[in-house]
């Protein structure tokens, strides 16, 4: 039994590293601000980022790092790519910032800024517009990582969306200062992935 | 997993629903019909200091109700669980299914599930996971399979029934319980004051003086399973298309070209006459932007004539539900062959003129005179949320 797609490029971010595809990008020295040292080590200019909460910067990087070819169109809307990204949390580390600015009654100050990011799936509209990403954009959510259902979801979006070429595929987590990511780059192809050596594979990358 | 034979169509056999204006979908429906709107004035609630209009649950009503239905009360279950359990328990119930059958799969949609507990949490930790929520739900029923959450902002419900057509599809369950469940908190009030969204009176949608929306707590549940045409009965729902596209262009504004939507719109009613197209219901939330957005985007996919309608002014913006129970009243309403008037529509006004229903006449006794009549058996559901993502589900009414 074969998937629908095949595996391009995965991205796995860490507390303690940066992995694109095989190779160790870069490692977490001091930890005071891993998420702005990876946008710096790999060249990033993109001054959005520094607006956005832990997981959207967390999803961004690792997007950024799969796609980036400089030759890559950020012009022009891609509407046969998507985006079907899940996590545990949610944006629970989000919320919990949020819910700080209205705890106390003499300390009210509700921010627009920080409650944007309030939604888990933010982070799906933030890589979307960053590489003008136009299908499907999707997030659910679920306890703890498994590869079979990731893998599952991404099959039945390709089999349900004739147009659909390209998903970034993948786990966007970040939960008590730990980001937990693991992105994958997937390509519509009839004799794709086998199954099993997929689920596989993605288990032992996350 | 085996797919499901190509002559099989998938469709709805239950539903449920629990909002301020009643706790079955017959009852809400009925409620609309005769032009009640849930929404009030709230001064002081849920401690936010600013006063605002929203359609709340009456939660004495809700854990009374909650309760008749277990043995142990209602004791250990937060509201956003009670509600959504009751909802589901009633579409389970119609459907006549077994829940705690392994080809029976729930999912899940919700923006903030128990998001208030942050303030004060007297449960395990994990309760205001999302997926606990959904682990909640399963577990009532007994289901064996770990639930889906979909938790794709104001687009959830829709996302979600996705999810249960693609499942359906595949084969992977025969029936899919998809429930939808937001309620209102210090949170999510607070944080919608603070973008500006919410109206300083009973929303308006697609009205030319619209200020912004109300919120709504509701939960509400869809049973769907796949079968052969011939066995599903006159009047059921049946979802004919489907699509979630993105903007790509702000994480919080729509787009003003309604590029996102007109995308999704076209992929749903790809290969479907547009004529047989009854109504849309829109998502209308009666905010300045997301209306003119939806009005280009139905103008630009060439349904200008086609009778538009909000559910807004009754129920508000339900959030996670709102996906959900706006599909169940819409269905009801195309069976009895009527477009429901937009309450609060006093003079229709958007960037691109589009064909609004609303009433002429404010007296409610005359409601049903006013309500539309429609020709044809299809309606097109629309939503749109933060994130940039829109929805568009084409649905037919069994004749």
């Amino acid at each position: 039994m074969n998937y629908n797609f095949h595996i391009e490029s995965h991205c796995r971010i860490t507390k303690e590293l940066v992995r694109l595809n095989d190779e160790t990008v870069c490692r977490n020295q001091d930890g005071q601000d891993w998420l702005g040292d990876i946008y710096h080590a790999i060249g990033m200019q993109y001054p959005k980022f520094f607006k956005m909460d832990h997981q959207c910067k967390a999803g961004t990087l690792a997007a950024e790092l799969l796609l980036h070819d400089k030759e890559f169109d950020r012009e022009n809307v891609k509407a046969g790519w998507g985006i079907v990204l899940m996590n545990s949390a949610s944006s629970l580390d989000d919320d919990r910032r949020y819910e700080e600015t209205i705890r106390d009654t003499g300390n009210y100050y509700p921010s627009p800024a920080i409650f944007v990011y309030t939604l888990a799936n933010i982070v799906t509209g933030e890589i979307a517009i960053r590489h003008k990403i136009g299908g499907e954009s999707s997030f659910y959510v679920f306890e703890k990582f498994d590869g079979e259902q990731m893998l599952d979801l991404a099959e039945r979006a390709f089999a349900d969306t004739p147009d659909l070429d390209t998903l970034l595929c993948g786990w966007v987590d970040y939960d008590a200062s730990v980001p937990d990511v693991l992105l994958c780059l997937l390509q519509r192809d009839e004799n794709g992935a086998e199954k099993k050596l997929s689920v596989d594979k993605i288990n032992k990358l996350y | 997993m085996e797919e499901t034979e190509r002559n099989h169509i998938i469709h709805k056999i239950g539903e449920g629903v629990v909002t301020p204006l009643g706790f079955t979908a017959d009852a809400v429906y009925a409620a609309i019909r005769r032009g009640e709107r849930g929404g009030v004035l709230h001064e002081g609630t849920f401690g936010v200091p600013e006063p605002f209009f929203a359609s709340i649950l009456d939660k004495t009503h809700l854990r009374n109700s909650f309760s008749a239905l277990t043995d142990f009360g209602c004791e250990g279950f937060t509201h956003v669980e009670m509600a959504a359990i009751l909802a589901a328990n009633q579409a389970i119930e119609e459907a006549n299914i077994a829940p705690d059958r392994s080809d029976v799969q729930f999912i899940l949609s919700t923006t903030k599930g128990n998001v208030d507990l942050l303030e004060y949490n007297p449960y395990e930790p994990e309760r205001p996971y999302l997926w606990h929520t959904a682990q909640m739900v399963a577990d009532f029923f007994g289901n064996p399979n770990r639930p889906i959450v979909a938790s794709n902002a104001c687009i959830s419900g829709c996302a979600a029934q996705v999810e249960a057509f693609r499942q359906l599809r595949q084969g992977t369950c025969k029936y899919a319980v998809v429930v939808g469940v937001d309620m209102l908190s210090k949170f999510v009030v607070s944080g919608f004051q603070s973008f500006k969204a919410l109206s300083p009176e009973l929303c308006k949608p697609f009205d030319a003086n619209r200020r912004g929306l109300n919120l709504g707590e509701a939960a509400a549940a869809i049973v769907y399973t796949i079968d052969k045409e011939e066995n599903v009965p006159a009047g059921e729902l049946i979802p004919e298309g489907w699509a979630i596209r993105n903007d790509a262009n702000h994480i919080s504004g729509p787009s003003r070209t309604g590029e996102g939507l007109l995308r999704a719109i076209q992929a749903a009613t790809h290969g479907h006459d547009a004529t047989r197209i009854a109504f849309i219901n829109a998502h209308g939330t009666a905010t300045p932007y997301n209306d003119d957005m939806e009005s280009m985007a139905i103008s630009r996919a060439g349904l200008t004539h086609t009778p538009v309608n909000s559910l807004k002014g009754y129920l508000g913006h339900t959030l996670g539900a709102a996906g959900i129970l706006e599909v169940i009243l819409s269905a009801h309403a195309l069976r009895d062959h009527v477009a429901i008037p937009s309450a609060g529509t006093e003079t229709p006004g958007t960037v691109a003129e589009i064909n609004i229903c609303y009433n002429t006449n404010d007296t409610l006794h005359q409601q049903d005179a006013n309500a539309h009549s429609i020709q044809g058996d299809h309606f097109l559901k629309l939503i749109s949320g933060f994130g940039g993502s829109n929805a568009a589900l084409l649905f037919r009414i069994k004749q």
